[in-house]
C-alpha cells in the first residue's frame, strides 16, 4: 500500500537542469518498480541462469535511484557531471539493467539477451560493453573500493557529483570492504552514499548462520559512517535517506536496506535456494501472475 | 670496453667496474615526480610503502594527486581503478610479493578487465630483497602478471631504465607492470640507451650463445660474458626488458643465429621470462635450444643480496656457470 503520511516535501527533488526529470510520484515509483521485477523474472527465465532473488529484492531501490536519486542522462552515460552509481554485487544485475532499459539507456527488447552469446548484457556487468556501466564487478568487496577512489577525486577536484554504491551483506564477508570503509572514513568521504541490500541470504544460507554480522549497524558507525535503516521496500524511505546522506558532510553514508529476498513473488520470499537458481516455465508464469496482483495495489487493472 | 659491447647502445664505458650504483625503484621514483609535473592527471596510491618504493618523492610535491590506503592491496587496486575512471592515469606502488599477488583478483578484475589506466609498481622484488627472507622475495610476479589481457610487463635492467620504463608506461593506454628491485645495483645504462616497450636491447654481440636476461642481472649477465669469451664460449647479451609484449623477432633472430639462447631471471624458471621465451620458441621450426636459468622451483631465504645471488648462481660467476655447463654438455 502505498502510504501518504503527508510528508511529500522530502520527495519534492529540485528538478535538475540537467539530465533526466526525477519523478515525485510514488504510485508511479511503485509500478516501474513492478514493471522491473517483472521483467527482471523475464529475463531470467530467458536466459535460464542467474539470480533472482537479490535481484527482485532490490528493484525498489533501484526504482528510487534511476527514477529520482540519480542525476543522469540515459541519452548521454558518458556525461561528465553525472552521478556515479557502482554496483557491487554484481551478480544482482538484472535489475539494474531493467532500470536501465526503463530509464531509457537502450531498447527494452535487448533485456532478454542477458547472458547470452554477443550480448552487451553480460552475466556479471562489464564496463567496455555497455554505456552506464560504471565498474565491471563480480567479485564481491571489490565494488566499494572503486566508489571510494572516486569519491575521492570529486573531493579533491570539487566535483558536484556524487558517488553511490550499492553492494549486499554477503559481501561485508569480504576483507577488502573494510578496507574500503576504513579509507572513506579516514577522508571524509561525504559525497559517497552506499546503499547495502539487507536480504539476510548468501549461497549457503542465512547470513547469520554463515557468518554472522550483527551488530551491522553499530559497526559501521564505530567505523566512523553515517548509517541510516530503512525498508527497502519503501520508495520513500529510501530517497529521503538517499536526501538525509546529502546533507552529511563529514562521513560517508551507509544506508542498511532491510529488503525481503524475491519480494513479492509467493515462492522466493525468504527463501535461500532462490538467490543463484532461475525461474522454471512453471514457476516465471506464477512469479509474473504474482506480479500483476500486486499492480492493483497501485491502481492499476493490467499491464 | 670489449669490442663484443654494442656501442649503438651507449652503455657505459667501460662497462666494468661500474662507477655508479642505485636502485631501479630510485628510477620509477624520480620518473614519477617527471610524470606529475609534465601532467596533472598523473596520480599516486600506496600501501604503507610510500618512502621504501619512492613514491614519496611525488607524495611530498603533489600531495593533491596522492592516496595513501595503508595496509591494503587489495584496496589499494580498487581505489585506483576507481580513480582512473575518472581520467586519470595511476600507478600504484608496494612490494610485488604483495601487489600483484594479495590482489591478483583485484588487479584482474577491477584493473584488467575494465581496462583502466592503472600502473603496478612490484617493488623489492627478486632474491635481492635479502635479509628480509622468502616472505617478501617476489619470485612469482612475472608469471602472474604476464598471463593478464590487458597488461603489459616491463622489467628494468637498472635504474636509468626504471625511469625510462615508467615514462613510456604512463603513455600506456591499459595496464602495466612494472619491476623494481631493493639492492643497489650498477647503472650501466645511460640516457642515451635507447627504450621502446616490446623491442629488447642488444648489449653484446655474439655467436655461440645468447643469453636474454631481466632486470638487474643482464648486468651480472654481460659480465659473465665478458669472463666466457675468453673461454672460448662467445655470448651474446639480450636485455629482454619487456616480457609482455615479448619481442619475438629477437627471439626469433637469435634463435636462428645461435641455436642456444640461456635465459636468466631473478624470479622462477617456471612462468617467467624464460616461460615466454619457451612459448614463443616451441613454435619456430628450427634446432633452438632454450636453457632457464633462475630460482629452480624453490623459496628462498634470508641472508645479504651478494650472499644470495651468489648462492642462487645468478652473480656473473654464477651465470657464466650455468652458461658454461649447459653449452658444453649441449
Amino acid at each position: 500500500m502505498v502510504e501518504d503520511d503527508g510528508k511529500q516535501m522530502l520527495l519534492e527533488a529540485a528538478q535538475p537542469e540537467v539530465g533526466m526529470k526525477k519523478i515525485t510520484d510514488l504510485r508511479r515509483l511503485y509500478l516501474i518498480a513492478n514493471t522491473i521485477r517483472k521483467d527482471v523474472v523475464r529475463m531470467l527465465h530467458e536466459a535460464k541462469s542467474g539470480h533472482p532473488a537479490g535481484a527482485i529484492g532490490l528493484a525498489d531501490v533501484f526504482t528510487a535511484l534511476y527514477f529520482n536519486v540519480l542525476n543522469h542522462d540515459p541519452k548521454n552515460p558518458a556525461w561528465p557531471g553525472r552521478d556515479r552509481l557502482v554496483l557491487s554485487n554484481g551478480h544482482v544485475c538484472p535489475v539494474m539493467y531493467a532500470a536501465m532499459a526503463e530509464a531509457g539507456y537502450f531498447p527494452k527488447e535487448e533485456l532478454m539477451t542477458l547472458r547470452k552469446l554477443g550480448s552487451r548484457l553480460q552475466g556479471h556487468p562489464h564496463r567496455g560493453s555497455l554505456p552506464g556501466i560504471e565498474n565491471s564487478s563480480g567479485p564481491l568487496g571489490q565494488g566499494l573500493s572503486i566508489a571510494v577512489g572516486m569519491a575521492i577525486v570529486a573531493k579533491r577536484e570539487r566535483k558536484s557529483w556524487r558517488v553511490y554504491c550499492v553492494c549486499s551483506d554477503g559481501e561485508q564477508d569480504e576483507g577488502q570492504t573494510w578496507e574500503a570503509v576504513l579509507l572513506a572514513a579516514k577522508f571524509k568521504l561525504g559525497n559517497l552514499t552506499v546503499i547495502m541490500d539487507r536480504n539476510n541470504i548468501q549461497i549457503d544460507g542465512f547470513t547469520e548462520e554463515v557468518l554472522p554480522l550483527e551488530p551491522l549497524a553499530e559497526k559501521y558507525r564505530a567505523f566512523n559512517w553515517h548509517v541510516i535503516e530503512v525498508d527497502g521496500h519503501n520508495i520513500k524511505q529510501i530517497i529521503d535517506a538517499c536526501n538525509e546522506a546529502k546533507r552529511v558532510i563529514d562521513r560517508p553514508t551507509m544506508i542498511i536496506a532491510h529488503t525481503i529476498p524475491g519480494k513479492d513473488v509467493s515462492f522466493m520470499e525468504f527463501v535461500a535456494d532462490w538467490h543463484g537458481k532461475p525461474p522454471g516455465d512453471k514457476e516465471a508464469t506464477t512469479a509474473l501472475g504474482d506480479l500483476e496482483e500486486e499492480r492493483k495495489f497501485y491502481g492499476e487493472g493490467g499491464e | 670496453m670489449s669490442s663484443k659491447i654494442n656501442k649503438e647502445m651507449a652503455l657505459i664505458d667501460p662497462i666494468y667496474p661500474p662507477q655508479v650504483k642505485k636502485t631501479s625503484r630510485e628510477g620509477f621514483g624520480k620518473a614519477l615526480v617527471e610524470l606529475g609535473m609534465e601532467n596533472p592527471n598523473v596520480w599516486a596510491v600506496t600501501a604503507d610503502v610510500s618512502a621504501s618504493t619512492m613514491v614519496n618523492w611525488f607524495e611530498e610535491k603533489f600531495p593533491e594527486r596522492f592516496v595513501q590506503v595503508g595496509v591494503a592491496e587489495q584496496n589499494l587496486a580498487g581505489v585506483a581503478a576507481g580513480i582512473a575512471s575518472c581520467g586519470k592515469i595511476v600507478f600504484i606502488s608496494a612490494y610485488g610479493v604483495f601487489s600483484p599477488g594479495r590482489n591478483w583478483d583485484q588487479v584482474r578484475v577491477a584493473v584488467c578487465y575494465n581496462d583502466v589506466p592503472v600502473k603496478l609498481h612490484g617493488s623489492h622484488c627478486g632474491v635481492t630483497v635479502g635479509p628480509d627472507g622468502a616472505s617478501h622475495q617476489a619470485l612469482e610476479d612475472i608469471a602472474i602478471t604476464r598471463v593478464l589481457p590487458n597488461m603489459t610487463v616491463v622489467v628494468p635492467a637498472d635504474a636509468e631504465e626504471a625511469r625510462k620504463a615508467t615514462i613510456e608506461v604512463a603513455k600506456l593506454k591499459g595496464a602495466a607492470y612494472i619491476r623494481t628491485c631493493r639492492e643497489k645495483t650498477p647503472v650501466f645504462t645511460t640516457a642515451a640507451t635507447p627504450f621502446k616497450i616490446g623491442k629488447a636491447n642488444v648489449y653484446r654481440f655474439g655467436e655461440d650463445v645468447a643469453i636474454f636476461a631481466c632486470g638487474p642481472v643482464v648486468y651480472e649477465s654481460i659480465l659473465a660474458a665478458e669472463r666466457l669469451e675468453s673461454e672460448g664460449i662467445s655470448c651474446a647479451v639480450i636485455d629482454c626488458h619487456t616480457i609482455k609484449p615479448i619481442d619475438v623477432e629477437a627471439i626469433k633472430y637469435w634463435a636462428e643465429k645461435t641455436e642456444f639462447i640461456v635465459s636468466v631471471e631473478e624470479h622462477q624458471v617456471n612462468g617467467g621470462l624464460g616461460g615466454a621465451i619457451a612459448e614463443v620458441l616451441s613454435e619456430f621450426k628450427g634446432q633452438c635450444v632454450l636453457k632457464r636459468h633462475g630460482i629452480n622451483d624453490t623459496f628462498c631465504e634470508s641472508g645479504t643480496a651478494l650472499e644470495l645471488l651468489k648462492k642462487y648462481g645468478l652473480d656473473a660467476d654464477g651465470i657464466a656457470r650455468f652458461v658454461r655447463e649447459s653449452y658444453t654438455t649441449r
